[in-house]
């Protein structure tokens, strides 16, 4: 076991990548010259050289779909995309492209591509750099989203993304960068479609993703404090989701909360609050509550900008509002 | 009679063969696309049909210089370029009756075909969507160093597209094996290109991505080929990618829907009059390389080939519902 950073996690897995598989080729904007806008991938150029990673124009659209295209004619390519924010601009490969290949390809071609983006907002990047978008990935047939919250599911979502014959979304929440974990050094890989526990709770569930895990579990601490034990949910992947974990969780405690960065109206809170309804409406004592960030653009003002994220005040006020 | 004609020692000179076997491939497509009109207004063929008449010239002429194992990523008018590339008709005819036995299994019909073991990678939709997909494919061919190069072909209507020139710099910064093939039929869809377009003579739009580029007229097969044969030689070289404009004019409407309000009757009789396959039979005439029972002899062929595509198709069963679900994820 080691102790690591998230970024020192997914660096170390993507030179894992390079060294054991000849097809695995990394493309985006500043990855090697400048090391990746979050580091990432800092030394790799220095190591692998510009056939493996590769620095690309500022061509979202092109860049990701001759990700595609190199994915179909054999290799395991990963492209970057500086954030999630930029991603819009491939939209149409992403979607037109990348998830429907197979279908409408009648299962001849499939696209093993890894596409890398940075989410998330409280940096007072304002409008145009900070949102948390994997929502509306996750609303797409024939991709995968994978959304990790800590260093040693960064590595384990990572390795399981890069084995994966399908396109895989793999979402980096910009505040969890430089968090630390324990990573295990020997081999190991987290499965999509399996959420995971936290924190066992009899009071409430409290269900969240990528960011949002770390502020659930601060809320849990506050409502600890005061005598209630809210049991924690990491969603881990958005596309597959484990939505059984959440249900046997709500089956127990009666109650859940749904935090995501994300804006509120349409978001995948919605999507998860509608299925726990369909799945433990007996079970239910209160409607299912959604902590989520407020249907805005994000504001550059500091204090503006942390109103419309979700904080963990919110998260227990939204508990307290249920009982 | 004249004899033989014989190959080059650079092989630029096809054979007799080789030249009944192109106009055979013409004629197959002209009568393909003929039936499946027919078929159309028969409700056998659902959602959108873009034929390919008057264009023969372009798909045969170029992709005659593929080698078996190089790719194509083509656009939604597409039936033409499936057969000039050696797809069957009966799977293609499936296909458009979106049964199970079709090449994409009825699940892309005519925009989305796919024959992944002849290098046939789709068939889009979105106009210029697909050209990052021809830049990736030569990325891994270039990787991989298989010698596969990518034929890329589109329409006047792609090149005012932003993904237009992100695929053309990507491909020329990175020096990829691609033939970005535009096959200029002046409209798209029922916007003149000049209409839209700063700069209509559209290989010219090349330079501004340090791509070696030329224009030839996509009504005479033997120079589409030859153009085509220079592209394919500098892809092939690693030389990076290389333009084609191909001049060709579409007899049709854009789609069977298209009332052609337009474009001018006159406009569409003169390029009529310079129909390909006439053109290219009537050059073989005068070669002596065909005679008027070989010529008959490929029409009855492809006549038989297209009706037996339509029989099979006809017999095919449709894929069931239960099979909706399948092909969204690869196990």
């Amino acid at each position: 076991m080691a102790e690591i950073t998230f970024r020192e996690a997914l660096r170390q897995t993507l030179r894992e990548a390079l060294v054991s598989d000849e097809r695995v080729v990394l493309m985006g904007e500043d990855i090697g010259a400048y090391g990746g806008s979050y580091g990432v991938t800092r030394g790799l150029l220095e190591e692998f050289g510009p056939d493996r990673v590769r620095d690309t124009p500022i061509s979202e659209s092109a860049v990701v779909g001759a990700g595609i295209g190199a994915a179909m004619g054999g290799l395991r390519p990963v492209v970057e995309l500086m954030t999630i924010n930029f991603s819009f601009l491939a939209f149409d490969q992403i979607i037109n492209n990348a998830s429907k290949l197979y279908y409408m390809s009648g299962g001849q071609i499939n696209v093993p591509l890894v596409v890398r983006m940075a989410s998330g907002g409280g940096s007072q990047l304002s409008s145009q750099h900070s949102h948390s978008l994997e929502g509306w990935y996750a609303h797409v047939p024939g991709l995968k989203v994978v959304v990790p919250a800590t260093p040693y599911d960064a590595r384990g979502l990572l390795k399981t993304a890069l084995r994966d014959e399908n396109p895989v979304i793999f979402i980096e929440h910009t505040a969890l960068y430089a968090m630390k974990g324990e990573v295990p050094g020997e081999e190991y890989h987290v499965p999509f479609g399996q959420a995971n526990v936290h924190r066992p709770g009899r009071d409430v569930t409290i269900v969240g993703y990528s960011g949002s895990v770390h502020q659930s579990l601060r809320a849990a601490a506050i409502l600890a404090e005061e005598g209630l034990e809210a049991e924690v949910i990491d969603l881990r992947t958005l596309r597959p989701l484990d939505i059984d974990t959440v249900v046997e969780s709500v089956k127990k405690t009666n109650r859940a909360v749904v935090v995501e960065d994300d804006w509120r109206t349409g978001g995948f809170a919605g999507e998860i609050s509608s299925l726990i309804q369909e799945r433990a409406f007996d079970y239910l004592d209160a409607p299912v509550a959604r902590v989520c960030g407020a249907d805005v653009p994000m504001p550059y003002n500091k204090r503006l900008e942390t109103a419309a994220l979700p904080s963990e005040e919110q998260i227990v006020a939204a508990v307290e509002g249920m009982l | 009679m004249a004899t033989r004609a014989r190959k080059s020692a650079a092989g630029k000179r096809p054979d007799r063969a080789q030249f009944a076997d192109l106009l055979r491939r013409m004629m197959l497509i002209r009568r393909f696309e003929e039936k499946a009109a027919e078929m159309y207004a028969r409700r056998k063929i659902g959602g959108f049909l873009h034929l390919y008449i008057g264009q023969e010239a372009v798909a045969v002429g170029a992709i005659s210089t593929l080698s078996p194992s190089d790719y194509i990523v083509s656009h939604y008018r597409e039936h033409g370029h499936a057969l000039a590339r050696g797809l069957e008709p009966g799977p293609l005819m499936a296909e458009l009756f979106g049964r199970a036995t079709g090449v994409s299994r009825g699940r892309g019909g005519s925009m989305h075909l796919f024959d992944a073991k002849r290098g046939f990678m789709g068939g889009y939709a979105i106009v210029g969507g697909h050209m990052p997909l021809a830049v990736g494919l030569a990325l891994a061919s270039s990787h991989l160093k298989n010698g596969r190069i990518v034929l890329n072909i589109f329409g006047d209507g792609a090149v005012n597209q932003g993904e237009f020139h992100e695929s053309l710099n990507l491909a020329s910064v990175w020096k990829l094996p691609v033939v970005f093939l535009c096959e200029n039929n002046l409209y798209g869809m029922g916007t003149d290109v000049r209409r839209v377009s700063a700069e209509p003579e559209i290989h010219k739009r090349a330079c501004g991505y340090n791509i070696p580029a030329e224009r030839v007229d996509g009504m005479d097969l033997l120079a589409v080929r030859e153009a085509a044969r220079r592209a394919v030689e500098w892809a092939r070289g690693g030389k990076g990618p290389y333009f084609l404009e191909a001049v060709t004019y579409r007899f049709r409407g854009h789609s069977m829907a298209d009332p052609e309000f337009y474009r001018d009757k006159a406009e569409v009789e003169r390029w009529k009059a310079q129909d390909p396959i006439l053109h290219f039979r009537r050059h073989l005439e005068g070669e002596g390389l065909i005679s008027e029972k070989e010529v008959r002899s490929l029409e009855e062929g492809v006549e038989a080939a297209v009706n037996e595509a339509v029989r099979f198709a006809n017999e095919s069963p449709e894929p069931p519902p239960e099979a909706l679900y399948e092909y969204v994820y690869k196990e």
